[in-house]
């Protein structure tokens, strides 16, 4: 069974329709691409898995369900985290506090427990940090910890953004461009820990990228999105191969 | 039956005032997406204005008539319009590119100092003063109980002759194109080679001046004018703008109208206390139902 | 000591604090100043509840005087309408039991604000707050069983330096525990971005709603003890400029800066206090009160932003829960 099925997917803003009826799947534990050049409607199908936006028409499955009409909170409680092209962490917070707020669904303190902080506050608080050094550990951000967020450098900020989405503990991961700034050294490393996540917490990742080598590099199944219609999916190979796939990168000259 | 249209009457020319209030929040909200707390007391500064100017010996030895209406007329709008654009410069200014809710809060304090500076006793004191008569008031036109007074006719003109005057300058002149441009996209605006700034300073001018124009319509129907009185026309404006849809200059003026005959029905129908609750009845339900406003335009914001 | 029962010690010493403290100054402090003190803590009371709602998650309300408002009243009615004066004991659990009515109708009255204005941002808040304000204002003085725009007059002065700081050190203890726990740090998310916030899962809504909840219940206390001070109340005294006066205080703060926004809180309400003594070319320089806060409003805008003492200090909270366990010495506040 497949954990996403996005079926027949539109959006329009007005007269512009960004996304024109995509039908696509992605399989548990499968690692995949979605690109195309810029304004294709690439983050605006991220923004509709995510509830952000709600689609003009089309359905969205996970594990079956629909979620359209859920609310962005309820969607990532169903195990769907991502992250943004343009950075959203928390900038007044630190970095663990913002990897901490990725905790929050799963705390089962809630507002008077909070407020009185009774022994079990204590435990799961502990049980909490614990969990965020361990991924903070694992994406090599130990040391910024107590540092705020916004004062990261751009790829730590992009890792610190991954973290957070992790500590949600989701079935699917989105990412929207995570390279996009990194120099190749990153890159590479960005690469292997992509892989490393899915292999490590068994998970799907749909990740949208321009730098051709990581997603040729790391993705099993590559969809390509051209004025929102979908021109091509397959393998890299193929994809790479599609004539409609170079006119639409030529004719961008991107 | 003639009640009602006597309140509608009365209603619009109240509205009217308010149209031309509601229009300045309008035109700056469209430009640079704040709301101006301070334009209702730049509104009381006219009224202030008009007052000075009638008291002067010149005036008064003109007398009520169409030259003192003139006088009074333009030195209130010009007056208010530089109130306005010194405002912008040394209080919005500097916040260019800031939280709007530091520029909000900012024009909370203009608002404040330019209410409570009024009242100080060497300013404009704190009692009410008594606004002379611009021109004699006269009956116009009576059927049965139905009264339509001279002031009503002026108001009306006024007000109209304004909103076309406004609607030419946006829609036939270089600067009015400028000015449209920036309420699409003060960025690109500037980019595409705009002097943004000039639009910003013409925005407020205009803006301010039309509310000069309101303050003394309003000045010569309620002549009594104390340093606190732009509060209340100020926030029912706002709200009138905000029912047309913030930002769009048609919606300012019909909001205008609508709150005005809402107000006036609301008193005189139900209960003149309710008068003002009515008004923010108003802006609580369109926010809720419609918060793009009648004429507004929604739209997603983008992620 | 252990920093799991800390919080709880700090309220403890703050309260017997304010318990040891209040015997001297009710024998040496004479009324009017004791006046400024009361008025100090009530405002303490306002500006930290509108820190909740504004500070902590970013929601700008311009109503609070409206919650006040309403703990005033519903508070100052039970005691002359429905209880009548009392003595000893029997007066400070009614005292107690009106003033967790008013704070509970207000409560009410921020979850009806609270849900409709959730859609709306910034500015639009903003003014929606105004209007319900202000509607509680008119409606106020269009109920004559509670005296109109006359207001309520004759309440018995139950209000005491005890009862004032008590309750207050009681708000500071939740507004901190709270913001300082998992659960609470999405109080804060919901400020610094709601989007990312939602991606993670943090149901901004719900957060929302509990900070109107939370502190328009604490503005309802505060204007119960202030009925309960001032003998009379009116719907004026609670008026979009009170309101604004509150706000002033949470940003002179520092947005979300407990400390902060208390000494604001202090500043502002005993300056103009300070200001009367003071004369000016024969003319009392509390006149230029307002002249003076609003040209410090504009220029705290234009030049520090974030407050007198608006700086997080998130290497604390870090610090708390190091890496193996041992915590690592640590400032007490938020701020
Ligand atoms: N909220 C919105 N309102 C209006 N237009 C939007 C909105 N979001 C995206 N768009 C438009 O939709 C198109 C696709 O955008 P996007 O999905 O961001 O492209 P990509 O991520 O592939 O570069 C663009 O033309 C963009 O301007
Ligand atoms: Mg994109």
């Amino acid at each position: 069974m497949s954990l996403l099925h996005i079926n027949n997917l539109t959006m329009r803003f007005g007269g512009l329709t960004a996304v024109d009826a995509v039908t696509e799947t992605i399989e548990p534990l499968s690692l995949a691409g979605l690109i195309g050049p810029n304004g294709a409607g690439k983050t605006t199908v991220f923004n509709m898995i995510t509830g952000v936006y709600q689609p003009t028409e089309g359905e969205i499955l996970f594990d079956a369900l629909s979620i359209v009409g859920s609310n962005p909170h309820e969607i990532a409680n169903q195990g769907i985290a991502r992250t943004f092209q343009n950075i959203r962490l928390f900038p007044s917070l630190s970095v663990f506090d913002n990897v901490r707020v990725g905790f929050n669904n799963a705390s089962k303190t809630g507002l008077f427990g909070s407020i009185l902080q009774p022994g079990r506050y204590w435990t799961e608080e502990k049980e909490i940090a614990d969990k965020i050094d361990h991924l903070l550990g694992m994406f090599g951000l130990l040391d910024n910890r107590q540092e705020l967020a916004k004062n990261l450098s751009y790829g730590d900020q992009r890792r610190v953004e991954i973290v957070r989405a992790m500590a949600t503990d989701p079935k699917l991961l989105l990412l929207d461009e995570p390279a996009a700034g990194m120099n190749p050294t990153e890159k590479v490393e960005l690469m292997n820990l992509i892989r490393y996540l899915r292999d490590e917490f068994k998970i799907a990742i749909l990740l949208i990228e321009h730098d051709m080598k990581v997603v040729m590099g790391i993705c099993e199944k590559i969809a390509v999105l051209d004025h929102g219609a979908k021109i091509a999916s397959g393998t890299p190979e193929e994809v790479k191969n599609n004539p409609e796939v170079i006119k639409a990168y030529l004719g961008e000259s991107g | 039956m003639e009640e009602f249209l006597q309140q509608l009457i009365n209603g619009l020319s109240l509205g009217a005032i308010y149209a031309l209030i509601a229009l300045g929040y309008t035109m700056i909200y469209g430009v640079l997406r704040f709301i101006n707390f301070a334009h209702g007391d730049v509104f009381m500064i006219g009224t202030y204005i008009g007052f000075y100017v009638l008291n002067t010996a010149f005036v008064q030895s003109l007398g009520p008539g169409a030259e003192t209406a003139v006088i009074v007329f333009l030195a209130a709008m010009v007056g208010c319009g530089l109130l306005g654009v010194i405002i912008e410069f040394l209080a919005y200014r500097p916040l260019r590119n800031r939280p709007k809710l530091t520029v909000l809060i900012t024009a909370i304090g203009v608002s404040f100092f330019l209410e409570y500076t009024g009242q100080l006793p060497f300013v404009f004191g704190a009692d009410p003063r008594t606004f002379p008569t611009v021109v004699e008031k006269t009956t116009v036109l009576q059927a049965g109980g139905l009264v339509i007074d001279s002031y009503q006719i002026i108001i009306f003109v006024v007000a109209i002759a304004l909103m076309l005057g406004l609607r030419l300058l946006i829609m036939k002149t270089r600067i009015g194109t400028a000015l449209r441009a920036s309420s699409m996209n003060l960025k690109a605006a500037s980019l595409m080679g705009i002097n943004t700034n000039a639009v910003i300073s013409f925005t407020f001018f205009v803006g301010s001046a039309l509310a000069g124009a309101g303050a003394i319509l309003y000045a010569m129907s309620y002549p009594k004018i104390n340093p606190l009185m732009g509060i209340l026309p100020g926030l029912k404006a706002f709200i009138a703008a905000v029912l047309g849809g913030i930002g769009n200059i048609l919606g300012a003026a019909v909001g205008g109208f609508i709150i005005g005959a809402a107000e006036t029905m609301t008193a005189g129908y139900i209960s003149p206390t309710l008068r003002d609750a009515i008004v923010f009845a108003i802006l609580i339900i369109i926010l809720i139902v419609k918060p793009s406003g009648l004429f507004g335009r929604g739209g997603t914001e983008k992620v | 000591m252990s920093k799991k029962n800390r919080s709880y010690i700090y309220l403890l010493v703050g309260l017997v604090a304010v318990v040891g403290l209040s015997f001297p100054l009710e024998a040496s402090v004479n009324s009017y100043d004791m006046r400024i003190i009361i008025n100090i803590g009530i405002s303490m009371i306002l500006a930290a509840s509108l820190n909740l709602i504004n500070g902590f998650t970013g929601q700008f309300s311009l109503g609070h005087a409206g919650f006040m408002a309403i703990g005033a009243y519903t508070a100052s009615a039970l005691t002359t309408l429905v209880f009548g004066s009392a003595e000893g004991v029997t007066q400070e659990l009614l005292f107690l039991v009106v003033l967790l009515a008013g704070g509970i109708t207000a409560a009410i009255a921020g979850l009806l604000i609270g849900i409709p204005s959730l859609r709306l941002k910034g500015d639009y808040l903003a003014i929606v707050t105004l209007g319900f304000g202000e509607i509680i204002r008119v409606i106020l003085q269009n109920i004559e069983p509670l005296g109109g725009s006359l207001g309520i007059s004759g309440i018995p002065r139950y209000t005491t330096f005890i009862w004032t700081f008590g309750i207050l050190a009681v708000l500071i203890f939740i507004s901190e525990n709270l913001m300082r726990s998992t659960y609470g740090r999405g109080f804060l998310a919901t400020r610094d971005d709601e989007i990312a916030a939602e991606s993670v899962g943090v149901n901004t809504t719900k957060y929302k709603v509990i900070a109107f909840v939370i502190g328009a219940f604490f503005a309802g206390v505060a204007g119960g003890l202030y009925g309960h001070y001032n003998s009379l109340i009116r719907p004026l005294d609670f008026g979009f400029l009170k309101s604004v006066e509150i706000v002033v205080m949470v940003i002179l703060g520092g947005m979300g800066s407990t400390w902060g926004v208390l000494l604001a809180a202090a500043l502002l309400t005993y300056l103009p206090e300070a200001l009367r003594k003071i004369d000016l070319f024969g003319v009392s320089l509390s006149d230029f009160r307002m002249t003076i806060y609003s040209l410090a409003l504009i220029l705290l805008m234009i030049f520090r932003p974030q407050g007198l003492l608006g700086n997080f200090n998130p290497k604390e909270f870090a610090g708390r829960f190091k890496k193996n366990g041992q915590s690592k010495k640590s400032k007490p506040a938020v701020s």
